[in-house]
This record gives C-alpha cells, sequence and structure tokens, in this order.
C-alpha cells in the first residue's frame, strides 16, 4: 500500500505489525539478524529474549528511532522510515524506560505530549492521569517521581494517543510485586478493549499470563514465533505416572521401546514419550500386573521452553556471540521436533 | 495502580469508528516551537545565560558610576560615557560580540538537541505525531529565539543602565558627527540586529554539533572553539587574505551603521560571508537528524 496514503479504512485490514528480514549491524556486531514479526490483530504479543538479544532494537527500529540495516518494518501498512509520524498514528508506547523532563511536572509532561499528538489528546490528560492513578502527583515534578510512577506516567502518555497498538518494553521492570500486578491487568484490560499490544518481557510469569503469541529471540535471531499454547504443547512431551509399584513400572517403561528419559522423583516415574508409545506402554503396564494410579502429560513451562531455546554453552558474552548460529536452529528443531512427535 | 483492576472500566482505546477514521488535526511545527520554549522557560540553564548577559553590563555601569575617571579609551564611545547613556549599549556589544554573547548563544544551541539525547527524552517526542524536521525546526527557531532575546536584553540592560547614570542625550558616531538620543536608540536596535547576524551562525553551528555529537560539552564547546580558532587565525600574519571571510570578522559588522553616512558594505558582505556558515550547518544539522539512529535513554 502506498505510505502517503490518507488514513483509511484500508489501513484497519494491514496487520498491527510486520517486520520482513529487519537487520541492524552496529560495525561488526549483528544487533538483529533478519527477524520476521507478525504482530495480527488483537495480539497479546509477547517478545521475549535475553539481555542484548536485540528486543529493545527491534522495538526501535519499529517505531522508526533507528533505521534499520536492511529489511522493513510496517505499523499498519505504513513504514515509519518512509512515512514518519503519519506512521505511528494509532500507535503508541515506549522503549526501555519511558523519559520525561524532569523539570516539568507530570501533568505539563503530559500536556507537552498531548500537544505533540494533537487532535483531542489535550481532552485526556486528567483522564489518563487517573487510569494510572497519577492525578494526585500530576502537580508534582517528575524529577522528584519514582520508578513506578515515571512507568506509570508512560503508560498513560501512551494513551493520550487512544492506540490501536501498544508497545511496551519491559513495562513491569522495577515495580514491585503489587505494582507487576496491577500493570498485567491494566495491560489485560487494554488489551479486553481490543488494543493490539506488543510486550517486551523478561517477565516468563507475565508473558505466560498475558500473552497468546509469543515471538522469543536469541541473539538477534527469531528462534521460535507463534502461538504460545502450541509452544507449550511441542514442548512438553513429557508424562508423570503414578502406580501401584513404581520400581517395577519404571523397569517396565525403561523396556518400552518409545519411551525416553524415564526416571522416578517422589511424584512418580517421569518419561518422555509420544501419545502413541503412551497408550502401548500403559498396556504394557497392564500386562506386567501393574496397577495405574495417575497417567498425566506434564506441559513445560514457558520458562522451560525459554532457556531450552535461549540457553548457552558458553558461561559470558564471548562465547554467546561466538556459538554458531546453527546451532541455536538445531535446538529449535529438537524441541519443535520432539513437541511434533508428541502431539500426534 | 492498585485499584486498577477493580475500578470501572473507563474506555481508554478509541472506539473502532473512531480509530477507524485515524486521528485528525496533526500538529503544526508552531506547536513543537512553542514547547520548545516552554521547555527553556522551565530550566535552570535558560536563566544562567541570560543572568549571564545582563551581569557584564550590571556591573560595567556600577563600577563606571563608581570609577572617578572617564573616558580616554580607545574607542570613541568610551570617550563618551558620561556624556550620553547610548554609549553604554554601544560599548557593552562591543566587549561582548567578540566572545561573551557566541558563549550565550552556544550555550543553548549546543545543548539542545544533546540533553534530549542524554535524557532519552529525544525518543519521547519522536514517538509523537510529529516528524523530525518539523522537531528540528523548532528546536532551531528556539534557539535562535534565545539568542535574539539574550542579545536585545543585555542591551537592554546596558541602554536603561546608562540612560539612567548619564541621560538620553545625543552621541557621536565612529565617524565622529552627533546624532540625536532618538536616533541613536534606533542606532542601537539596528546595531545589535545586524550582529544577530553572525551569532545566528554560531548558534546553527552550535546545533550541528549538538545534533551531530549528541554531547553538550562538544555542542558549546566546540562553537566557542571554533569561535576562538578563527580568532586566532586572524591575528596569524600572512592571512590577511583569509580574514575577511572569517565568522569572527563579522562580529563588527554593525559598525557600518555608525557611520555617517551608513555604510552597508560591511553588513550586506557578513550576511553572505555568515551564510556560508550558516546554511550549511543548519541543512548538515537537519540532514543528520532525519537519519540519525535515535539510541539514548
Amino acid at each position: 500500500m502506498s505510505d502517503a496514503a490518507p488514513p483509511s479504512a484500508a489501513d484497519i485490514d494491514e496487520p498491527p505489525v510486520k517486520a520482513r528480514d529487519l537487520v541492524k549491524r552496529y560495525k561488526e556486531v549483528l544487533a538483529v539478524d533478519h527477524v520476521d514479526l507478525n504482530v495480527q490483530r488483537g495480539d497479546v504479543y509477547g517478545f521475549l529474549g535475553p539481555n542484548g538479544a536485540g528486543k529493545t532494537t527491534t522495538l526501535r527500529m519499529a517505531l522508526g528511532l533507528i533505521v534499520p540495516t536492511e529489511g522493513t518494518v510496517e505499523l499498519f501498512g505504513r513504514n515509519p522510515m518512509r512515512s514518519g509520524a503519519r506512521a505511528l498514528e494509532g500507535v503508541a508506547g515506549f522503549v526501555e524506560a519511558p523519559r520525561f523532563y524532569p523539570y516539568l511536572t507530570g501533568r505539563k509532561n503530559l500536556q507537552l505530549l498531548a500537544a505533540l499528538d494533537g487532535g483531542d489528546a489535550g481532552e485526556r490528560i486528567e483522564e489518563v492521569l487517573e487510569i494510572v492513578e497519577l492525578a494526585p502527583r500530576g502537580k508534582h515534578k517528575v524529577g522528584g517521581y519514582s520508578h513506578g510512577m515515571r512507568q506509570r506516567l508512560g503508560i498513560a502518555a501512551a494513551l493520550l494517543r487512544r492506540p490501536r497498538l501498544l508497545i511496551l518494553d519491559e513495562p513491569a521492570t522495577g515495580l514491585d510485586p503489587a505494582g507487576m500486578r496491577d500493570m498485567r491487568a491494566l495491560i489485560r484490560r487494554l488489551a479486553d478493549e481490543g488494543i493490539t499490544v506488543l510486550l517486551s518481557s523478561h517477565q516468563l510469569p507475565e508473558v505466560q499470563e498475558l500473552c497468546d503469541r509469543v515471538a522469543i529471540v536469541d541473539r538477534g535471531k527469531v528462534v521460535y514465533e507463534g502461538a504460545l499454547a502450541d509452544l507449550r504443547r511441542q514442548g512438553g512431551a513429557s508424562y508423570r505416572l503414578r502406580s501401584t509399584d513404581d520400581t517395577h513400572a519404571l523397569e517396565v517403561a525403561r523396556a518400552q521401546p518409545g519411551v525416553d528419559s524415564a526416571g522416578t522423583d517422589e511424584h512418580g516415574v517421569n518419561f518422555q514419550a509420544d501419545e502413541e508409545h503412551v497408550g502401548a506402554l500403559s498396556l504394557a503396564l497392564a500386562s506386567a500386573g501393574i496397577g495405574i494410579l495417575a497417567l498425566s502429560p506434564q506441559l513445560a513451562t514457558l520458562e522451560d521452553l525459554f532457556f531450552r531455546l535461549t540457553e548457552q554453552d558458553g558461561t559470558d558474552g564471548s562465547n554467546a556471540h561466538e556459538r554458531d548460529q546453527d546451532g541455536i536452529a538445531n535446538d529449535v528443531a529438537g524441541v519443535l521436533a520432539r513437541g511434533a512427535g508428541a502431539s500426534r | 495502580m492498585s485499584s486498577v483492576a477493580s475500578s470501572p472500566p473507563t474506555p481508554v482505546a478509541a472506539p473502532p469508528q473512531a480509530r477507524r477514521a485515524g486521528r485528525a488535526g496533526r500538529p503544526s511545527t508552531f506547536v513543537a516551537y512553542r514547547w520548545e520554549l516552554r521547555k527553556l522557560i522551565a530550566q535552570k540553564r535558560t536563566y544562567f545565560g541570560l543572568g549571564l548577559g545582563v551581569a557584564l553590563p550590571v556591573i560595567f555601569v556600577i563600577v563606571q558610576n563608581v570609577h572617578t575617571r572617564h573616558g580616554g579609551g580607545d574607542s570613541i564611545f568610551a570617550a563618551q560615557i558620561t556624556q550620553s547613556g547610548l554609549a553604554t549599549p554601544v560599548l557593552m556589544l562591543l566587549f561582548e560580540s567578540v566572545f561573551f554573547l557566541p558563549l550565550i548563544a552556544s550555550l543553548v544551541a549546543g545543548d539542545i538537541f544533546a540533553a534530549e539525547d542524554n535524557n532519552g527524552t529525544l525518543k519521547t517526542i519522536l514517538t509523537r505525531s510529529v516528524d523530525r524536521g518539523q522537531v528540528f525546526v523548532a528546536k532551531a527557531l528556539a534557539a535562535l529565539t534565545y539568542a535574539v532575546i539574550a542579545l536585545y536584553l543585555a542591551s537592554l540592560v546596558a541602554t536603561v543602565g546608562g540612560i539612567a547614570s548619564w541621560g538620553f542625550n545625543s552621541i557621536k558616531t565612529f565617524s565622529g558627527s552627533t546624532v540625536s538620543a532618538s536616533e541613536g536608540l534606533l542606532l542601537v536596535i539596528a546595531a545589535n540586529a545586524c550582529y544577530l547576524i553572525p551569532l545566528a551562525a554560531v548558534a546553527f553551528i552550535a546545533l550541528l554539533l549538538s545534533t551531530a555529537t549528541r554531547n553538550s560539552i562538544a555542542g558549546v564547546g566546540g562553537a566557542i572553539g571554533i569561535v576562538i580558532l578563527m580568532d586566532i587565525v586572524a591575528g596569524i600574519p600572512g592571512l590577511e587574505a583569509v580574514k575577511p571571510y572569517l565568522l569572527t570578522e563579522q562580529f563588527e559588522n554593525w559598525h557600518g551603521l555608525l557611520r555617517t553616512p551608513t555604510d552597508w558594505a560591511p553588513v550586506t558582505h557578513s550576511l553572505w560571508v555568515c551564510a556560508l556558515y550558516a546554511v550549511p550547518s543548519l541543512v548538515a544539522g537537519y540532514l543528520v537528524f532525519l537519519r540519525r539512529d535515535v539510541a539514548g535513554g
């Protein structure tokens, strides 16, 4: 579509974020390595990765703050590099910590940003201050705000724009547990109102609670993109068995074809297998005179999967950089292949 | 936000119809410029520069009032200090034009981009509905406005102090001819306006350095360093041919106005010489700002 085109109903049909082959290189350092992202309307899209994985750089490119070395990113079909501020219509958020003028009050900061937004943004200042519960502190200079208050002011500043897409980079970082809970509640509420949310986060429970789709990025590459449920299902090929005779059951499991990594712990027998072989194992247990008290699949947590996808062999940054990118691809392929077998 | 989860739902997203229509009324560059001025007004740094500009004429007037012997200086205006209050702003312009006023103009122009970069607020304003070009123009205009205010404020204080001390009397120009007090006042205003030409060039150089280096010290110090360097170059024997094209030489462009008949040649010369410094600096700053990464904060 044309970048110069005025806002139209057609824009609505364009995906909120579409990145293709996005690359950012700083001399020898490849910060973002051919990233593709597909954020669909209504998604609460988690953008996960370890520190230095390239998340913030990718978000900065999406917002037009830094110029991609290669590739394109479009917001509702518009490229910020070509369309400038027009590409950000209906888009709001912040990358890294939200920053404000410390010598202005919270309210004055919002007035400034509303003026730079145009439209009716100025009329919404009190409303958004109320939403983030900063109205009583609006008259105080931002220089005296706590980190949590600045995060909330960042959300307020984003809401001024009546966004269709909200891009949030680590919004809960530095907040106390109650602040984190409230931030999640707010994000959930915004998503329920139809705002598409692109959420970059280290907080795996936060992503697990809020997001329906995720991209996991490691050393600049997207190592997984898709539905969170699919990822968990594919990665969750392990089972837990409680039987009338766990010792004997373990022997049977180990002898059974297609059953891997069998072992025991205080909860019973654990093993990995696909559904077909789980069925065969249950018959074998019955034949051996072992009663099955419980047999349940254990879905991998997001944390398990995240570390499987991103954990490094090296212990320092240099090893991390030297690691062969093919290794990551193989890890991913391994996880997904195991998962695919299990889900059949 | 403790009650966010339980508070009655207030719609924070635009209704679908409104969202589909897009937001009308994108802000003008003037709005961005006005807010740049409001930011300047809210910062202590702004008043430090203006205070410097005011302090020198105040000190000068006080010292001259308590001094028992006057006159005998190199300048015809120094000889007239006690005869006409209008000599004071002219003398002040002579003193301040070489270093002091360029420093004051650079304090804001050299910092206006770098400070926002370091504070991380550049990303905040560049993710709103104004284009980078609008932000650049607004900041350039704000820096220029500050230079104008600093220049005329210093001149106003010197004029008021001079007139209060020594009266609103006629004054002799560089040519030795006498002009009336009201004509002298107009000449003071016009002289400052002429001086604004090279001052703007210094401000735009500072603006470029601030944009390109993202460092306030480099922005302010770099511009002043260039002024000092040119002053040194002007004094090197054998470089006389270069002298008319140095920016620092244009700081005296207003002298032609205080001659009878008025000599416009220095003013027109300074116009195009200063343009050689100002326009490339401004264009380069604009292009750098348009294309650079905003990675700070």
